[in-house]
């Protein structure tokens, strides 16, 4: 007699656990082949702003953590993708896309995070500096991390606009709530689950399924989330986040490329979620000596 | 010799700084496309001097067809000069504008300190030769921006609407306009409306400089102004520097439109007073942190956080301190305070005092006389405040300081942070590692230990949360106007 398989129960991703949605509402998107792609989590605001608390709380450790650490952390996170390639490759084609094409997006996500892995601990030596101010100060410039981020996956795609998006946030210092891509879901959960096998602690990066008309407003007017990245072309739904944006000043930022593209990486995917902070220290010169040596 | 009992009088003369070197108009246009135009309003508003009342000139109030008229003069500027121009040439042009200003340094700060009521010390040694400086500074940069943007395109915006405060005017107006010049952008700036004379000044000097007509306008009036820069179809780019509450409103203004923006807002900032702190530098410091331009500093250090132990001698030194400052006539050379900006900003002042008072807070003002007319507020402390009292939470923008106490640095780590505004802070102490455990974990733009109120054109000056985005200052200032591909 054949094995039954055993299916997998998407659920949604925050502080490091794998909840239902609190609402217990779930939907069934379909494939172009009217294909159900599972019962996915349709999330309520009450999720929102679970994963927001969780995020806020992770901030600070995360934050803390030697850059080198994040570093190493990022690419434990391409490492387990790679190891799980297949998987995403499987859950690519039933969301739609071809083989060939699957395996490339899978290949380009792992790069990304690698890519990503390796500016955690050189933003500051690029971005940052000592400033020659005319007064007798040290001063410094570094970047710090915005806080908690708001992200708006790419709803055009289920793995690479999200990893493309995540990496660089995380990558800075900041913790996350995602909003996973409302028709093709199922990658986003997925690696929800390698994100929890990497190291990275629970809280930093948080995932949600559902309406993302439904989850923008909770979000993007949460006191508690600093900034937002949005990465669709909507202009409307731009707008109406940047309105919402208004009242903590949320740094609102507005991506609209092609993930899969080479280019779509650099180092101003990190430092646009980055604060510039400047410190200053007197320097004793009583005797006005000079190093004439 | 003094007998005993004889008491001394250790007042100090007068030392009045002449006024009478410096070319004020009785009346001021608009600098629009390199011209001084008549307002389309025909209305003009009184530059009051608010030290005694009197008035220094009147200035055109601009409305929404005057603005338009400066957008399309910088737009036509911009297509066909500006952007145009050799970057090493658009340098020179900044380069020669800083050494107008330096030659004429003098009666810049004499009118500023007319003007805006501040001392002529600090208008003379701080305003004035900073912003002569910032011009100086982003000269440089024009030709060499491809350094500050590894690995990427750089180009300019295009027509940058700049509004800015009546704290610095000058200041302020170079912070704007030498970035957005450096950067091949054209401008129409407006000045606060009590304030306007030395961005008006200013203008002659860009007269006198050649700079292309249209390059520079400047656009003198009230919030509708303001408004109209922000409204306008043909701006690029806003760069404002003022109160919270307005950024809001000019954020949800640009929503869904092109325009970038840089928000420089409101601050609560809190200089933070360990027990190892050399006491009488600090005492120094947290004068300078809030006392410093009437306290009217976006980054003041309004909020005191004294460690328990040194709690009462530090109270103790700075009212002794407070004591001896000179509240008075902001043209005198002696005096360290000088006149509050308006009677506007002198009322919500007051208002703070009272909701202090009925807050249950101790109030404790320095014992000196003020002058008769004009406008001016006691330097004012207050203890026996909560982390939820008004005069905690929000900013007064006057010489209040408000005096909490902390037991370990992770408690006051916690309340230092614990305000929507993140624009600077203060950490006294002796100690190296405490001096980098504090600067790093404080969630402020600008950070500084063992000193407070220090500007310079290549630092940074910004803040995190709410009290705005973006920087100005260094090469991280230039990103504002820039646009990466």
């Amino acid at each position: 007699m054949a094995r039954l398989e055993v299916l997998k129960t998407y659920k949604i991703y925050i502080g490091g656990a794998f909840p239902r949605t609190e609402s217990g509402r779930y939907y069934t998107p379909k494939n172009a082949k009217g294909e159900a792609l599972g019962n996915i989590c349709l999330s309520s605001r009450k999720d929102v702003r679970n994963a927001v608390v969780a995020a806020r709380k992770a901030f600070g450790g995360w934050s803390e953590r030697a850059a080198f650490n994040r570093g190493q952390i990022l690419y434990r996170i391409g490492e387990m993708l790679e190891g799980r390639k297949a998987q995403f490759v499987e859950e690519l084609q039933l969301q739609g896309v071809s083989k060939a094409k699957a395996e490339k997006e899978v290949g380009v996500a792992v790069d990304r995070l690698v890519y990503y892995a390796g500016w955690c601990d050189k933003v500051s030596q690029v971005s940052g500096g000592v400033n020659a101010v005319a007064s007798s100060h040290f001063n410094f410039s570094v970047n710090e991390p915005t806080g908690v981020v708001g992200i708006i996956a790419d709803q055009s795609t289920s793995l690479i606009g999200l990893v493309s998006q995540i990496a660089p946030v995380i990558a800075g210092g900041n913790s996350c709530v995602v909003l996973a891509s409302e028709e093709i879901p199922l990658c986003a959960i997925t690696f929800a689950e390698v994100l929890n096998s990497s190291d990275v602690p629970g809280g930093v990066v948080n995932i949600l399924t559902g309406s993302v008309d439904e989850m923008l407003k909770p979000l993007a007017t949460h006191m508690d989330v600093n900034a937002i990245v949005y990465a669709s072309t909507d202009a409307s739904k731009l707008k109406e986040i940047q309105e919402y944006a208004v009242d903590n000043l949320k740094r609102v930022r507005h991506y609209s490329q092609d993930w899969m593209d080479a280019d779509s990486q650099g180092l101003h995917f990190i430092t646009d979620l980055m604060e510039i902070k400047t410190t200053w220290h007197p320097i004793e010169n009583i005797g006005g000596a000079t190093s004439s040596y | 010799m003094a007998k005993k009992n004889e008491k001394i009088n250790w007042e100090y003369a007068p030392a009045p700084e002449s006024t009478g070197h410096i070319n004020l108009k009785e009346q001021y246009n608009l600098f629009i496309d390199g011209k001084w135009v008549k307002p389309n309003s025909g209305k003009y508003f009184d530059s009051i001097n608010p030290a005694n009342k009197e008035k220094l000139a009147s200035v055109a109030h601009a409305n929404e067809k005057d603005v338009d008229k400066a957008v399309k003069a910088a737009r036509k500027a911009y297509d066909t000069v500006w952007s145009k121009m050799a970057p090493s040439e658009r340098a020179k042009y900044i380069y020669r504008i800083a050494r107008l200003m330096q030659e004429r340094a003098r009666e810049f700060a004499v009118i500023e300190s007319l003007d805006a009521g501040k001392v002529i010390r600090e208008s003379r040694d701080v305003d004035v030769p900073l912003a002569c400086n910032h011009f100086f500074y982003y000269a440089g940069w024009a030709d060499k921006l491809e350094y500050a943007f590894p690995n990427r395109k750089v180009s300019s915006l295009g027509v940058a609407g700049q509004i800015i405060p009546w704290n610095f005017p000058l200041l302020m107006a170079a912070w704007k306009i030498a970035p957005a010049l450096a950067t091949g952008n054209t401008v129409v700036l407006k000045p606060a409306e009590t304030t306007s004379l030395t961005a008006l000044k200013l203008a002659e000097i860009i007269e006198e400089s050649g700079l292309p007509a249209g390059v520079v306008n400047i656009v003198t009036g009230f919030g509708d102004t303001g408004a109209a820069i922000v409204n306008h179809n043909d701006v690029d780019k806003i760069a404002f520097t003022g109160s919270t509450a307005v950024g809001k409103i000019i954020q949800k203004a640009i929503a869904g439109t092109h325009k970038k923006a840089t928000l420089e807002l409101g601050g609560k900032s809190a200089n933070i007073i360990l027990d190892d702190a050399p006491l009488d530098q600090a005492v120094e410091g947290i004068v300078n942190g809030i006392f410093f331009n009437q306290g009217h500093v976006c980054c003041a250090g309004s909020r005191l956080f004294v460690q328990e132990s040194v709690a009462d001698q530090v109270i103790e030194k700075l009212k002794h301190r407070m004591n001896s400052l000179i509240v008075g006539d902001p043209m005198d050379k002696n005096t360290d305070v000088g006149a509050i900006n308006s009677k506007e900003q002198l009322d919500v002042i007051n208002s703070y005092l009272k909701i202090g008072q009925a807050e249950g807070a101790t109030m404790y003002q320095a014992d000196c006389s003020l002058p008769k007319s004009g406008y001016y507020c006691r330097p004012t402390l207050f203890t026996d405040v909560a982390q939820s009292s008004r005069i905690v939470q929000e900013e007064i923008f006057g010489p209040v300081l408000t005096i909490q106490t902390f037991r370990t640095v992770d408690e006051v780590i916690q309340k230092a942070n614990n305000t929507p505004y993140g624009l600077a802070a203060g950490v006294w102490t002796d100690k190296g590692s405490r001096i980098f455990n504090l600067t790093t974990k404080l969630r402020a733009g600008v950070v500084w230990a063992n000193t407070y109120n220090k500007f310079d054109p290549t630092s940074p000056f910004g803040g995190y949360k709410e009290s705005g985005f973006g920087r100005e200052g260094g090469l991280h200032g230039l990103e504002a106007y820039v646009k990466l591909n």
